[in-house]
């Protein structure tokens, strides 16, 4: 993947394919320690304790569709290629939590690429799923809740063209607004 | 710190509601991205992003966007089904922005099912 926000989606999609109502995204870009962080945690089903450690090998997968998994061990490497680290945890029954760490400044850190598409596709696609989406950038942050959206939406899909449309123009003014990673 | 203009979306609630209450409502047309990792790194989500963008300039109502998991066809991904009512579902293949757009204007709006991206229609599916 050439962009961290294709692995998030990406990781996501596990998080759906687990279940969960709920998926929770932090990425926070901590300049004073060069770190960007990126943290996922969802209220899928989870992963068995005895797989965890598993979870990274990208010839461990429970999908019956293909034999190699790649999304986790994908997501790992692009970490540790920039002396950052890869953490999962997870309690069978009741989620999953991973963290990301990634040397900013590293050379080989892939760029955040796209974001707003990341979200759009997972907010408008997914509209059975709760996101809840916080970046943080110094003391600054931008949260995104889709439960808010839907309060408000009272039913409204939200395929609907104003709908893509108000989605599409607030996200990209407020993440414009907080500045780049 | 930036927010999400919450006003803005009661608005666009009420219009919409005020529209639809004169029709009958529903989704006539369902459309969905497939998600999986091979999808991802092949160029789903800027298929996805073209498929909204009809959407947002179409002033269509009755069509669904959705996206979902892996269903095992790596090599021939991106993949998009397009579900119209009472019609066969219809699978794409090797779908990019462009012929997103082309299905969009051409099968879902005006209902002609664009053969030369067809993967499959109807009961060939395998999944
Ligand atoms: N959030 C999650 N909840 C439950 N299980 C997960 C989660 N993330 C990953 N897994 C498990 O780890 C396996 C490997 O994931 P991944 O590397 O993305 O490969 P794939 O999705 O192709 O199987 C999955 O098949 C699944 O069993
Ligand atoms: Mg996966």
């Amino acid at each position: 993947m050439l962009e961290l926000s294709l692995h998030i989606l990406d990781v996501v999609e596990n998080a759906l394919n687990a279940g969960a109502s709920l998926i929770e995204i932090e990425l926070e870009k901590d300049t004073a320690r060069d770190i960007l962080r990126l943290k996922i945690s969802d209220n899928g089903s989870g992963i068995p304790k005895e797989m965890l450690s598993r979870v990274t090998d990208p010839f461990y997968t429970t999908r019956t569709t293909r034999r190699v998994g790649l999304g986790l061990s994908l997501l790992s490497q692009a970490a540790e290629q920039t002396g950052g680290s890869f953490k999962i945890d997870s309690v069978h029954g009741s989620g999953t939590k991973l963290v990301a760490e990634f040397g900013l400044s590293h050379i080989d850190r892939a760029p955040l690429g796209d974001m707003l598409g990341t979200l759009m596709s997972l907010i408008v696609g997914r509209p059975e799923v709760d996101i809840m989406y916080t970046q943080k950038i110094g003391s600054n942050e931008f949260v995104l809740d889709t439960r808010e959206i839907k309060d408000e939406l009272e039913g409204v899909s939200l395929s609907n063209p104003e709908v893509i449309k108000f989605l599409r123009k607030n996200l990209q003014e407020g993440l414009a607004e907080l500045g780049s990673i | 710190m930036p927010k999400l203009k919450l006003d803005d979306l009661k608005k666009i609630k009420e219009q919409v509601l005020k529209d639809t209450s004169l029709r009958t409502g529903g989704a006539t047309a369902k459309v969905t991205v497939h998600m999986g990792t091979c999808g991802i790194a092949s160029g789903a989500r800027q298929v996805m992003d073209a498929l909204m963008d009809e959407v947002s300039q179409s002033d269509r109502q009755d069509i669904a966007v959705t996206t979902s998991g892996c269903i095992g066809l790596c090599s021939e991904e991106p993949i998009v089904t397009v579900e119209l009512l009472n019609e066969e579902a219809i699978r794409y293949h090797f779908v990019d922005p462009n012929k997103m757009r082309q299905i969009f204007k051409r099968h879902i709006l005006e209902g002609e099912v664009q053969d030369e991206f067809v993967m499959a229609k109807g009961s060939e599916h395998s999944n």
